[in-house]
C-alpha cells in the first residue's frame, strides 16, 4: 500500500485558559492515490478539526500530515478546500471565484488566456458555465456549492478535502450533486477526502469509511471497506447486498456502539 | 376517476392559459411610454410634495412672526430683497475676500477635499492595522477612544502653533475631526471578516497585499462606507467653525464678517448653502459607498 497522504499520530488539544480539551486522540490513516475515503462521526466528535489540520487551516498538538512524504503544516492550493457552506466571495462574480485561485497557482505557468480557459474548463466540469457573470446571491444553494467544486477543481489539488460539502443542501439537490461529484471522480482520479455525517453518501460515495468515536479525545474506531464496483448506481445499490451490509456496519458503529451522547 | 376528471380540467385549462399568455405578452408592449412616465411622475411627487408643502407652511410662519415691527431676525421677503445680488452673481471677485459666495464655498469645499482625503487613507491604513493586530489594538484603541472626543475646534490654537499659517490648520482640523469614525469603523469591518474568506485566502495562499486588497477591502467596504460618511458629515461642521477663527476666504468667515457687518440676511443665505451642501456631500459618500459596494452584501 502506497501512503500518497499520511497522518501520523495526530493529537489536538485546544487549550482555553487553564482548561485544555483533547479532541482528537492518536489519529492514524493512510490514503492511497485515487482514493475516495469518507471520515464519519456524530457532530462535535473533531471531524472537522482534523480536516481544517490536514488543509493547515489548524496545526496539529502532536503528529503531522505527510502528503507524498512531505510534511505540510500550512494551507495550500495542493489540499483544496470545498466549504461546508460554499465561502464563495459575494463580491467576486462566479467566474472571478474561481479565476482567484487558478491566477495564484498557475500564475508562472500559465499564460492569462490560458487561465481563463482553465477557469471555464473547470465550470464546465460541475456544468456552472452559463452562471459565470452572475454573482453568488444571484445562484442557488446547490450551484454555488458547485462553483466552490470547481474552485477547488481548479487549483489541481493533489487531495481535495470536502468539509460536509451537501449538508445545506436539500435532499434532491444532494443527490444530484453527490452523482456530479461521483462523476468527476471518475473521470479526474482525484484524491478525495470527505467529511460527513450522512450515512448513505458515504457508502455511496466512498472506498473506504472512517468511522470516528464520541470526543472529546476522539479516536477512529473503525474502517470500513466498501467493496462496490465503479461506477455505482443510486437505484441499484438500493437493493445491492453488499451496500446494505455496509450501510448497516455504519448504522451499528454509530447508533449501538458509539451513540452520541447529549452533552449535558 | 378522479384522475379521469384532472385530465379533462388540464386540457380544459391548457387552451385557454396559453391564450391569455399571449395576451399578457402583447399588452405591455403597447402603453409602456406614458404609463411609465405617470408612474415616475406619481413616485417623485410623492417624495418631493411633502417637503415642499412643509418648506412652505414653515416660510409663511416666519414671515408671520418676523415681519412685525422690532423683529431681530429678518423675515423670508427681507432676506431675499437683502441677498439678490449675492445670488444671482456668485461669481464675483473684488478682490482681497470680497468675493461671491461661489468663491467662498469653494475655498471651504477645498480645504474639506485636503482634509478629508488625508483623513480618509490615515484612517483606512489606521483602522486595517487596529483591525487585523490584536496588540495594534491593544495600544492604540485606548488613545482612540480618548482623542475622539476633543472638539474639533480645541485643536485649533495648537495646530496654529505648529504649522503657523491658517489653512494648514483648518485642513489639519478637518483631518483630526473626520479621521476618528474613519479608523473605529474600518477597525470593526476588518475584525468582522468572516473567518471562511480567510480560510479561502489561506488555501488559496493570497500573500498579504493581495488579501488586504482582495479579501479585506471589499470585505469590509461597507463598514469602511459607513464611517466615511460620518466623516464628511464632521468635517463640514468643523470648517464652518473653523473658517470663523482662521478668517480669509471661506463659508465660516463669510458667516462671521457677516455677523460683524450686521448683514443678518446674508448668514440666512449662507446657512442655507451650508445645509445643502452638506447634504449633497453625504449623499455623494453613500451613492459611492452603494456603488462600489453593492456586490458585498451577504448571499
Amino acid at each position: 500500500m502506497t501512503a500518497y497522504l499520511k497522518l501520523d499520530h495526530i493529537d489536538k488539544i485546544f487549550t482555553r485558559g487553564a482548561a485544555t480539551t483533547e479532541v482528537l486522540k492518536d489519529i492514524n490513516l493512510t490514503i492511497e492515490k485515487g482514493e475516495y475515503v469518507s471520515i464519519i462521526g456524530h457532530s462535535g466528535c473533531g471531524k472537522s478539526t482534523l480536516l481544517n489540520i490536514i488543509a493547515g487551516l489548524t496545526v496539529a498538538s502532536t503528529g503531522g500530515v505527510l502528503l507524498e512524504n512531505r510534511e505540510v503544516n500550512s494551507p495550500g492550493p495542493d489540499r483544496a478546500v470545498v466549504f461546508q457552506n460554499h465561502s464563495l466571495l459575494p463580491w467576486l462574480t462566479v467566474f472571478e471565484n474561481v479565476k482567484l485561485g487558478v491566477d495564484k497557482v498557475f500564475a508562472r505557468t500559465k499564460t492569462r488566456a490560458e487561465r481563463e480557459a482553465w477557469v471555464m474548463h473547470n465550470l464546465n466540469l460541475v456544468q456552472m458555465a452559463h452562471a459565470k457573470d452572475k454573482r453568488p446571491s444571484e445562484i442557488s444553494g446547490g450551484m454555488k456549492q458547485r462553483v466552490g467544486i470547481a474552485r477547488a477543481l481548479a487549483m489541481e489539488p493533489k487531495v481535495l478535502l470536502l468539509d460536509e460539502p451537501f449538508g445545506a443542501l436539500d435532499a434532491l439537490t444532494r443527490a444530484h450533486l453527490q452523482d456530479s461529484v461521483m462523476a468527476l471522480h471518475q473521470k479526474l482520479g482525484n484524491t478525495i477526502l470527505m467529511i460527513t455525517h450522512d450515512v448513505d453518501e458515504a457508502v455511496l460515495l466512498s472506498d473506504r469509511i472512517v468511522m470516528m468515536t464520541n470526543g472529546p479525545s476522539a479516536r477512529i474506531g473503525e474502517v470500513l471497506d466498501v467493496p462496490l464496483a465503479r461506477p455505482r448506481k443510486r437505484l441499484e445499490l438500493a437493493s445491492n447486498a453488499t451496500y446494505l451490509k455496509c450501510r448497516q456496519r455504519v448504522l451499528e458503529f454509530l447508533y449501538e456502539r458509539h451513540r452520541f451522547v447529549e452533552a449535558a | 376517476m378522479n384522475m379521469s376528471v384532472k385530465k379533462i380540467d388540464a386540457e380544459g385549462v391548457a387552451p385557454s392559459a396559453g391564450a391569455a399568455a399571449a395576451v399578457v405578452a402583447m399588452t405591455p408592449k403597447r402603453p409602456p411610454r406614458s404609463e411609465t412616465y405617470a408612474r415616475m411622475a406619481k413616485e417623485a411627487a410623492v417624495r418631493v410634495i411633502p417637503p415642499l408643502v412643509v418648506l412652505a407652511l414653515l416660510t409663511l410662519v416666519w414671515e408671520l412672526i418676523c415681519r412685525r415691527a422690532g423683529s431681530t431676525l429678518p423675515p423670508p421677503s427681507r432676506v431675499f430683497k437683502d441677498t439678490k445680488e449675492l445670488i444671482l452673481d456668485p461669481f464675483f471677485d473684488h478682490g482681497g475676500i470680497d468675493k461671491g459666495l461661489f468663491w467662498h464655498l469653494s475655498a471651504s469645499l477645498q480645504r474639506v477635499a485636503y482634509g478629508y482625503s488625508i483623513a480618509a487613507i490615515v484612517g483606512i491604513a489606521l483602522g486595517t492595522l487596529v483591525g487585523q493586530s490584536v496588540w495594534a489594538m491593544r495600544g492604540l484603541d485606548p488613545l482612540f477612544q480618548v482623542l475622539r472626543t476633543i472638539p474639533p475646534l480645541a485643536w485649533l490654537p495648537l495646530s496654529l502653533a505648529a504649522f503657523r499659517d491658517g489653512q494648514p490648520s483648518a485642513i489639519f482640523v478637518i483631518f483630526i475631526t473626520s479621521v476618528w469614525p474613519i479608523i473605529i469603523n474600518t477597525a470593526v469591518g476588518i475584525r468582522n471578516i468572516p473567518q471562511d474568506y480567510r480560510n479561502v485566502a489561506a488555501v488559496v495562499q493570497l500573500n498579504p497585499l493581495e488579501f488586504f486588497g482582495k479579501i479585506m477591502i471589499p470585505a469590509a467596504a461597507p463598514y469602511i462606507f459607513t464611517g466615511l460618511r460620518i466623516g464628511i458629515g464632521l468635517s463640514w461642521l468643523a470648517i464652518v467653525a473653523a473658517e470663523m477663527l482662521i478668517g480669509g476666504v471661506g463659508i465660516g468667515f463669510f458667516i462671521w464678517d457677516a455677523w460683524n457687518s450686521s448683514h443678518i440676511s446674508e448668514i440666512i443665505l449662507a446657512l442655507f448653502y451650508v445645509g445643502i451642501i452638506g447634504f449633497v456631500l453625504d449623499r455623494l459618500i453613500a451613492g459611492l459607498g452603494k456603488f462600489v459596494t453593492h456586490g458585498t452584501a451577504q448571499s
